[in-house]
């Protein structure tokens, strides 16, 4: 019964280099924000905190026309990105990319916050004592130690993205190939007659996909925690 | 090598520091109670916390000067510091760990080889090993090591024993004392244990709420019978230079020689020639105005009595003049009233062999310490 078919399969490749690109492009973003939020003291940081969760809380159609307003090719974003740099998102799979980008962020930027508020800052001073210099700092101390929260941020974003709905189907909607991704498929094939063999089939992938994520963040997160001698 | 701290900070509403003290080589001691400002002197000093006013100057050239606007960032100090909780990279190995700073000293100034610190601190065994697996006295020694390793000119030590028990700290002071020696590294060494200090110092800055109430050498502070409210009382004792100069092997004692006569101490082990700073605790001093006899006691100095402490409790402190070393003495107001002492009697020191433990002998002190 796994036959695919090619729109299933492509469905599936779609999905994976969707979230692949929304995970790979936001990283630096997310840890970032997730450095000012932790460790920034300033006067608008309330704000910045709610701006970052608000896709958690907004429904994603919001989300999804608030994006489709902003990054369109009328948008103002959007026809700036276009402009200048040749970057089209709307009704492209770029654009399901950056809906999952957003998406994803704030569970992104939460796993790598946290994981910096528990580096020991004594740790850094000491390195600072030893001749390094904060980039160096950074770079072998603090990253090292707030890998697994990178890992567990990641692979809560790529979970998120891969089961990403409604923003996307609202900002670029359903198009076969370009933005019909494995939910959209999901929903498309569940719209037709006849589609429910293949809706089971991408519905069994996509929980294989998701608890693989969540077994994989596990035993990375062990892993590294052990190497770190902080069970 | 010269260090020159004048420094004011104030640390929240409680608490603020106050201090000026100049150091030149060898291992000078911060001694204090807790709270008296040691820690944020020497983070001062690291450049961990920028001082309200003052300056730090480190063989003439300034690592913080608040009136020049000049503040050189920690990095860039070349201080190497040892915490008290040692702060070993968790994500390295002790080798890692080592050589973390070894690059960024320039080339020409690194005098320190990885080889020789893993002899001086004996930690051959370790290196390969992750810092959670390590004893505390270990993660010291490689956290000694690592500072030391970054070629400092300056190495800040803060209360590296403080965390230890009583065995990991006579484990690792003979490393210290050879630190002390054998690198030419200065040392500025916050401690609240007198006997760390007796022990380790050249000489040694006494600091009280965020004050500095005197500097000078380890014998003419712990001399001080004025001090003794800062130095504290129960501890209150002096340290003897002496030198090992033979076994008395029948019973398994060595025979040190102090300025004004002999002591035997119960460890055969201890080097013959070798100096040796014997610590002895002014309450386990006995003075006597007649040479003694018939004693248990086997150690018997002369001397004369210079001076008499407050005595307006039960109990006074006593300094003692044993042909130049200062001796502590601590007897009651009774004992000075029926003996009828008074400053410049002669008198005899009684010290039992047995009140000496291996704690309160420290080796090899450097010659600037060894007053002449």
């Amino acid at each position: 019964m796994f036959d695919l078919s090619p729109d299933e399969a492509m469905a599936i490749r779609l999905s994976l280099r969707v979230a692949f690109w929304a995970v790979a492009a936001s990283l630096p973003f997310g840890v970032l924000v997730a450095f000012i939020l932790a460790r920034g003291r300033f006067w608008g940081k309330p704000v910045l905190d709610g701006l970052v969760h608000l896709p958690l809380i907004l429904p994603p159609v919001v989300t999804g026309y608030l994006l489709l307003v902003l990054f369109g090719r009328q948008g103002p974003l959007g026809r700036f990105l276009d402009e200048t740099f040749g970057i089209v998102f709307a009704f492209r799979w770029t654009g399901a990319a950056l809906a999952c980008a957003i998406m994803g962020f704030p569970l992104m930027v939460r796993a790598i916050r946290l994981s910096i508020e528990t580096v020991d800052r004594r740790l850094e001073h000491a390195a600072g004592t030893l001749g390094a210099n904060p980039a160096w700092v950074f770079a072998t101390v603090t990253l090292p130690l707030i890998l697994p929260g990178i890992v567990v941020g990641i692979i809560l974003s790529f979970a998120r993205s891969m089961g990403e709905f409604g923003a996307t189907i609202t900002f670029v909607s359903n198009i076969p190939g370009q933005t019909r991704t494995l939910p959209s498929a999901i929903y498309t094939l569940t719209q037709v007659p006849g589609g429910d063999a293949g809706a089971f089939r991408l519905t069994a992938i996509s929980v294989a996909v998701s608890m693989a994520a969540l077994i994989l963040s596990e035993v990375v997160s062990r892993l590294i925690s052990r190497r770190l001698g902080t069970p | 090598m010269t260090l020159q701290v004048e420094v004011a900070h104030r640390l929240g509403a409680a608490f603020s520091l106050d201090a000026r003290f100049a150091g030149s080589g060898g291992l000078t001691a911060l001694f204090g109670r807790s709270g008296s400002g040691k820690t944020t002197l020497i983070d001062v000093i690291a450049g961990l916390i920028r001082p309200d006013r003052g300056r730090v100057l480190l063989d003439g050239r300034p690592l913080v000067d608040t009136e020049r606007r000049i503040f050189v960032p920690t990095h860039r100090r070349r201080v190497g510091y040892v915490f008290q909780e040692g702060r070993l990279f968790p994500h390295l190995t002790v080798r890692q760990n080592l050589l973390y700073g070894r690059w960024f000293a320039p080339r020409q100034d690194r005098y320190v080889k990885l080889g020789d610190v893993v002899d001086l601190l004996g930690i051959g065994h370790l290196l390969d090993r992750r810092p959670h697996g390590l004893s505390g006295g270990e993660k010291q020694r490689v956290a000694i090591g690592r500072a030391l390793l970054a070629s400092p000119r300056l190495l800040l030590m803060d209360e590296p024993l403080a965390a230890l028990d009583e065995a990991r700290k006579a484990e690792i002071l003979p490393y210290l004392e050879r630190l002390r020696d054998e690198t030419k590294v200065p040392i500025v060494y916050v401690s609240h244990s007198i006997a760390e200090v007796t022990r380790l110092a050249t000489s040694m800055v006494l600091m009280s709420e965020g004050r500095v109430v005197a500097t000078g050498s380890v014998a003419d502070i712990m001399g001080r019978l004025d001090l003794h409210p800062v130095t504290g009382r129960v501890e209150a004792g002096s340290g003897l230079e002496t030198r090992g100069v033979g076994p008395d092997r029948a019973f398994g004692l060595t025979v040190l020689r102090a300025a004004s006569g002999d002591l035997r101490v119960p460890y055969a082990d201890l080097p013959i020639g070798s100096r040796v700073r014997a610590r002895v605790r002014a309450r386990d001093v006995i003075v006597a105005v007649r040479r003694p006899e018939g004693l248990s006691a086997l150690n018997v100095l002369p001397g004369r009595l210079s001076e008499i402490g407050a005595h307006d409790g039960p109990i006074a402190d006593l300094r003692l003049d044993l042909g130049g070393d200062v001796l502590l003495a601590r007897v009651t107001r009774r004992t000075i009233h029926d003996l009828d002492l008074v400053p410049g009697k002669e008198v005899y020191a009684v010290i039992k062999s047995v009140a000496f433990d291996r704690h309160s002998l420290g080796q090899a002190v450097s010659s600037e310490s060894r007053r002449p």
